[in-house]
């Protein structure tokens, strides 16, 4: 039971930059949006903070609270198509589809963000190799423009403003409601592999032999090893369980964890994280382990640990998640591990995957085919961010890019080259939205160059 | 079941748990778009069926037929909610006695124009549960809220005399006790630490509807915190600031 009601200042989850709007404004009926036009300030739709860089904050401007529109629209049963409020959460979702044979087509690694949030970031899942974004899902929205135009977007119905939406981090208007496909599950169980590799080349071999036999694939990566080998870790991959047996059967609750406090900032340093992993890597006896597990702590094991972020101490951390290119992305990969284990920054979750081919219609989508890896930094001042300065420049050369739903730091010029049609999608900015994030990559009075 | 005040943040929450046992629902409400929202809502969840009925709770002469419409399309009312109200704003009241009333109207007089009716239907059906949802407010008049607390108060004591009266016939009358609710009729009231969710509170009516309860507390913690403030001498208590 949650009695406590939520805060309304809005932090985003890596807690850094700690920056305030002007004004929160709550909305809570569709049918009741105050004039967006009145404001004074710029406006960005805001609603659980799950964002982890300053894409979801707006200093000095307006923060539009959408997390009070959580209400269905529509489900039709036989086709799967839902249809809800953006405020509604992936946890939501799939507390009501799940035992009605339905599952979510594509989800990040947590559970509680909102569809409207879903979209803007055009967010990605363990299974981007087979079904793309979760904005390849979505079949129609309603947009909501500063100069009081309603207009429902999809691929025939105003189809610029829908590719700009999708991945267009909440900067086209404020979106009321989306429909989006879910797709077909036989009960609610994954049947899973988990594989131990000893290095990138080995992670690379595994992965092209799984890719097309699972659904779902991801790794969690130990990266302070050093040597030839760069990294080792545990593949994990699976489908859905296809036994109708397993239909009835409930999987456990289990009662959530919370971290209560800040932790102090010492706890988490270069020593303990490399006793994590040692540890994470040898809880695996036997090379390959198969089993049936419930979906929960296979896509989101750290939502049982509320507030998990709350681990970095109250100086915040950053995510640093790119992508480079196949052709490459071996060398590129191979120096950005080099210079963290240089560095001397140890990154606590890190996760590798590798993205397929699958295009999707947002035209700022950060998906692209090619190795990902997410990592995480406790904010350690100048240091940390110069380090991420220099990887910034080795994913840009190899060709690839940052992840503008987790950043707060990366320059104008680096975004403008990792976002080539970041010029096309500023025409459909609507002049009442802007962000933190956007006001500092959409600099345009420094050289672009490409 | 029958809610009046439908599209309060806290009957919603309630709403939503009966959905998903496949209720069927009678939705009262003044604005018909936000009773379109709740009714959709409401059916994705599990709702077996979803019947709205526009109404301004104040228009007293028409509850009469809004309570019978609503028998009639059900085939019968198992269950009420009334959960409709307004914060009020103490200052506009203090000055104005149209201000006061209209208050009284609608946290008050209308609720107990609808439980006038009901009382005569459920005690006749010999079964049944009245939920109606009152406030901490009306434990004790305080200089802050004191005309919506005389309303919920009254309507507490009114509750209190109805359970009496129906238990006979073994109709279960619930007064719920929100403490302070983060909800839209609450967004202008600073929060401190003891605000709790809608969803919690919901759950909170929805288990003491099944469970027949008389007088619950939501969240709980308000039972002591209450008793503490009853217990202060009014020599003492006129002299605070609360």
């Amino acid at each position: 039971m949650s009695f406590l009601a939520k805060t309304h200042h809005p932090r985003s989850w890596g807690r850094y930059p700690s920056v305030a709007p002007a004004e929160v404004q709550a909305v809570y009926w569709r049918s009741e949006i105050p004039d967006l036009a009145d404001f004074e300030h710029p406006l960005l739709p805001f609603a659980y903070g799950r964002s982890y860089g300053d894409s979801c904050l707006n200093e000095g401007g307006v923060s539009l609270d959408v997390s009070h529109l959580r209400r269905f629209i529509s489900f039709d049963e036989n086709e799967g198509l839902l249809c809800c409020e953006a405020g509604v959460s992936l946890a939501e979702i799939l507390e009501l589809v799940v035992p009605r044979g339905w599952f979510i087509p594509v989800s990040p690694g947590t559970k509680f963000v909102s569809v409207g949030g879903a979209i803007a970031n055009d967010v990605h899942g363990k299974n981007h190799h087979k079904a793309g974004t979760f904005g390849c899902h979505v079949t129609r929205f309603e947009l909501l423009r500063s100069h009081g135009e309603r207009l429902i977007c999809s691929p025939y119905e105003n189809p610029q403003l829908f590719q700009a939406t999708i991945g267009g981090l909440g900067l086209t208007g404020v979106i009321l409601w989306a429909e989006f496909r879910l797709k077909p599950i036989v009960n609610s169980f994954i049947d899973m592999e988990r594989i131990q590799f000893s290095s990138l080349d080995e992670f690379m071999q595994i992965s092209a032999e799984t890719d097309r036999k699972y659904e779902y694939t991801m790794s969690w990566v130990d990266i302070l090893i050093g040597g030839q080998n760069l990294c080792r870790g545990i593949f994990m991959c699976g489908n859905n369980d296809q036994s109708k047996s397993r239909a009835a059967q409930k999987p456990g609750k289990k009662l959530p964890l919370a971290i209560p406090f800040d932790f102090p900032s010492f706890v988490l340093n270069t020593l303990t994280v490399k006793s994590f992993n040692e540890l994470c890597y040898h809880t695996q006896f036997s090379k390959r382990v198969h089993k049936v597990v419930p979906y929960e702590p296979f896509f989101y094991p750290l939502d049982s640990i509320h507030n998990w972020n709350r681990m970095y101490g109250s100086r915040g951390f950053l995510q640093y998640q790119f992508v480079v290119p196949f052709e490459d992305g071996f060398a590129a990969m191979k120096e950005i591990i080099d210079r963290i284990r240089r560095s001397g920054e140890g990154s606590f979750l890190t996760v590798l995957k590798t993205f397929g081919t699958i295009q999707s219609p947002g035209m700022l989508s950060f998906p692209r085919p090619g190795i990902t890896l997410a990592l995480d930094f406790a904010y350690g001042g100048r240091k940390t961010l110069q380090l991420l300065d220099e990887l910034d420049k080795v994913v840009r050369q190899s060709g690839g890019a940052v992840y503008p739903a987790k950043d707060a730091r990366m320059s104008a010029e680096n975004f403008q080259a990792f976002f080539p049609r970041w010029q096309e999608f500023a025409q459909y900015v609507d002049p009442h939205f802007s962000s933190s994030f956007w006001r500092r990559v959409s600099h345009t009075n420094k050289l672009v160059t490409v | 079941m029958m809610i009046v005040g439908a599209t309060s943040a806290i009957a919603h929450e309630t709403a939503k748990c009966f959905a998903k046992d496949g209720a069927e629902f009678f939705l009262v409400a003044r604005s018909p778009q936000k009773l379109a929202d709740i009714g959709n809502d409401l059916k994705v969840r599990g709702a077996q069926r979803i019947e709205t009925y526009v109404l301004d709770v104040t228009e007293l002469e028409r509850h009469q037929e809004m309570i019978e419409t609503a028998i009639t399309t059900l085939d019968g009312l198992d269950m009420v909610l009334i959960a409709h109200g307004t914060l009020g704003d103490q200052q506009k009241c203090q000055r104005s006695v149209a201000e006061t009333l209209k208050e009284f109207t609608t946290n008050c007089t209308s609720v107990i124009s609808l439980l006038t009716i009901l009382a005569d239907y459920f005690e006749q059906q010999k079964r049944g549960c009245i939920t109606v949802i009152s406030s901490v407010a009306g434990d004790r008049g305080r200089q802050s809220n004191y005309v919506y607390g005389a309303a919920k108060g009254a309507l507490s004591v009114f509750l209190q005399g109805l359970r009496n009266r129906l238990s006979k016939s073994g109709v279960a009358v619930v007064t719920v006790k929100p403490g302070l609710i983060d909800t839209p009729m609450t967004a202008a009231v600073k929060k401190g630490l003891l605000a709790a969710s809608a969803k919690g509170v919901g759950e909170g009516i929805y288990r003491a509807m099944k469970s027949r309860k008389e007088v619950v507390y939501l969240p709980w913690f308000w039972r002591p915190i209450m008793l503490i403030i009853r217990t202060i001498p009014e020599p003492v208590f006129k002299r605070l600031s609360m």
